[in-house]
């Protein structure tokens, strides 16, 4: 029988070329060996759910291949699916541990040990072992082991050279002994050792693969028999020569106390709020789109193409009106947008880098209980700040469909993104801190509400948390600068279409009058329930195309002043829970079922004329 | 019998029981199974029960820490 299982064929991977593997846990820094490698840029994030992209490059005639951080070979979630199927069919692994966590990280190197495969290990984080007092006997461990190990502290770039070396040495190290009988007692069946191992740990989809009937019940044996091993290996190679109570272990412990945590908490999303919300939205942004872009730009543009085309023609309307391509466009796209997403990006990459997030996730876990979510929701929450559709993607990571379904009802509706939240802080800045809580509250009251409610009328019951908390570091500018730009682009690549989209759709329905007479439609329910101008109908409808666009439609309306404090909090309110935007509709589709998507997009929808209509009848 | 989320904070501890075993497993890859010995460092109120092993740290979440069977160990021993 030949490989024909193998997943990895797909890649177009050049024939006689080795397949060298980088392996590790999460927070390792493999990034670095990769792109050290490699030569060439990959873009890394250190959570689940943002690192299923698998980045491949050349090294001479090899390829070099990177998999997501993972605690051990197996199928518990996508990202292992993965990283699974990319190991299995290796030739050779680079094995990235991190020195100061070797009980969790060896765990994973003996099991590639024990499917067989060639290994080198980088012991990184050397600089780490010194400071927390710790002692490695790195001859001992590569003895115990059998194979080569190689300490290195990957962010000063020492010892990445030894590895590269090294990756021609790599050769299978000392199994255990039990677990390479067992192998021996199932190989017949499959085609590799490697499959073999797997198949005795319970690997669905080696079982499968192989039309295997029967388990062979082995998993938890392996498992304990490695983790005894593992250990008594730590226990023997590793010794405490100080205290080792660094600062930032300290610094770690505080986080978690809630006395100490929360305040902390509270204190970042206020660095937070000042970067992205004032410094980002008022400042940069008053320079970029209202100088440079609404001035500069627009008075070029005006001045060239403007006097070329007739302003009441409808190319001219496309082009340089007031949601025309040379206009509307690049004005929002660069002069606002950009700003927006690259700060909440730089804050994310901190925030990641950092190790902060499983921290937060654990401090606000019992919170997220009554929302039948558990810490973890937190990352698609915080994300959904700067991009509802990524935030969907990552709700991936949650443990069943029940939590996933519940928080991307919850990012649909009560979230808003960076780039409208920008403008609605533009709207509500100038009317005082009473209606900036008001808003504030209006939208927590209904997350909060929409998120117990969904808890008590949903079947079934949520995952428990159960996650590794790393050490804080100190992120490297480098790495965090280029994950910023990374994702930046990348967001624009994307949201760029849309937008373009979206200006034609509004040109061409403004010039037709359909807009008029939709929003004449339904003006009586707008003028009526929610008590606003009929025109704020029309904003509603661009809200659909991109929130932002909603969200700029009442600005306009404001800056016009047809509009009281009351009406605006009720008109922000009813286009921050409206359904999100196009964008993001699509992205639900994809990741939830058809009867989920369409439940999600409706009464999203309900519940942001309801709410608004209601909150109108008190306050306005 | 005790469970996790009976465990005071600083105090060492032995897992006993981990009923789920999906749970199990996955936690014997983070360090945690049945015989190990694991210092309760922290622990939040009403949320969830942070166990530590040398550098290493794990979350768990309070229902599954009620499922937990543990036992105190005895101090002296290297956590």
């Amino acid at each position: 029988m030949s490989m024909n299982h193998n997943p990895v064929e797909g890649m177009h991977i050049p024939e006689g070329a080795k397949k060298i593997v980088l392996a590790g846990n999460p927070n390792v820094g493999k990034s670095v060996f990769f792109n050290y490698l490699t030569g060439m840029y990959v873009d890394v994030s250190n959570f689940p759910g943002t690192t299923v992209d698998i980045s491949t490059g050349k090294l001479g005639e090899d390829v070099v291949m990177d998999t997501p951080g993972v605690y051990g070979v197996s199928s518990f979630n996508d990202e292992e699916s993965v990283a699974r199927d990319i190991i299995l069919y290796a030739d050779v692994i680079v094995n990235v541990v991190d020195a100061v966590h070797m009980e969790r990280d060896l765990f994973l190197t003996q099991q590639i040990i024990d499917m067989g495969k060639p290994v080198v290990v980088a012991l990184n984080m050397m600089d780490d072992v010194v400071r927390n007092g710790l002692e490695i006997d790195v001859k001992k461990l590569s003895e115990e082991l059998g194979v080569e190990i190689i300490p290195t502290t990957a962010t000063r770039g020492e010892g990445l050279l030894e590895v590269k070396e090294a990756i021609s040495r790599a050769k299978p190290g000392n199994r255990i002994a039990e677990v390479k009988e067992l192998i021996d007692s199932v190989i017949g069946q499959v085609d590799t050792e490697s499959e073999a191992l797997l198949l005795l740990e319970e690997d669905e989809n080696i079982i499968e693969r192989h039309n295997i009937l029967e388990s062979k019940q082995k998993r938890e044996h392996i498992y304990k028999l490695r983790r005894t091993r593992v250990d008594g290996i730590v226990e023997r190679c590793v010794s405490q020569k100080n205290s080792g109570a660094t600062l930032r272990s300290k610094i770690g412990k505080l986080t978690l106390n809630p006395l100490t945590g929360i305040p902390i908490l509270i204190g970042a999303l206020y660095i937070m709020y000042l970067v992205i919300g004032v410094f980002v939205a008022q400042t940069v942004v008053g320079i970029t789109e209202e100088v440079i872009m609404g001035g500069y730009y627009n008075d070029f543009i005006m001045n060239t193409l403007g006097t070329l085309l007739s302003q009441e023609s409808f190319i001219g309307k496309v082009m340089v009106g007031e949601f025309g391509l040379f206009t509307m466009v690049p004005i929002y796209i660069l002069g606002l947008l950009l700003p927006l997403v690259v700060g909440f990006y730089f804050i994310l990459s901190v925030l990641e880098d950092s190790g902060y997030l499983p921290r937060i996730a654990a401090l606000v876990d019992r919170v997220l209980m009554f929302f039948g979510l558990n810490g973890r929701a937190i990352i698609p929450i915080i994300l959904g700040f700067g991009c509802v559709t990524v935030a969907v993607i990552t709700t991936r990571l949650l443990g069943s469909k029940r939590e996933r379904f519940i928080a991307t009802m919850l990012l649909g509706l009560a979230i808003p993104c960076s780039a409208q939240l920008g403008v609605i802080m533009g709207i509500i800045a100038p009317l005082g801190l009473g209606y900036l809580m008001l808003y504030t509250g209006v939208i927590f009251l209904v997350f909060a509400v929409t998120g117990t409610v969904l808890n008590k009328i949903l079947p079934g019951k949520s995952t428990d948390l159960l996650i590794d908390l790393p050490p804080l570091r100190i992120p490297r500018v480098g790495n965090v600068l280029k994950k910023t730009y990374n994702k930046s682009v990348m967001f624009l690549k994307e949201a760029t279409p849309l937008f373009i989209i979206g200006a034609l759709l509004i040109t061409v329905m403004q010039y037709t009058g359909a807009l008029e007479s939709i929003s004449d439609g339904i003006a009586p329910f707008t003028t009526g329930f929610l008590k606003l101008p009929a025109e704020t109908s029309q904003a509603f409808i661009m809200g659909i195309v991109r929130r932002d666009f909603g969200a700029a439609g009442l600005n306009d309306l404001v800056s016009r002043g047809l509009m009281s404090s009351s009406q605006i909090i009720v008109a922000l309110v009813a286009i921050t829970l409206f359904v999100p935007c196009i964008a993001s509709i699509m992205v639900i589709f994809k990741e939830r079922s058809i009867k989920e998507s369409i439940m999600i997009w409706l009464s999203s929808f309900v519940l942001a004329f309801l709410v608004a209509g209601v909150l109108a009848q008190i306050i306005v | 019998m005790m469970t996790l989320d009976q465990a005071e904070k600083g105090q060492r501890i032995e897992i006993v029981k981990i009923p789920d075993e999906k749970i199990r497993v996955q936690a014997i890859r983070l360090g945690i199974f049945e015989g190990s010995k694991l210092l309760c460092s922290e622990k939040l109120p009403g949320g969830p029960v942070i166990l530590q092993n040398r550098m290493q740290e794990i979350a768990i979440g309070r229902n599954l820490a009620r499922s937990i069977e543990v036992k105190p160990a005895e101090r002296g021993e290297k956590i």
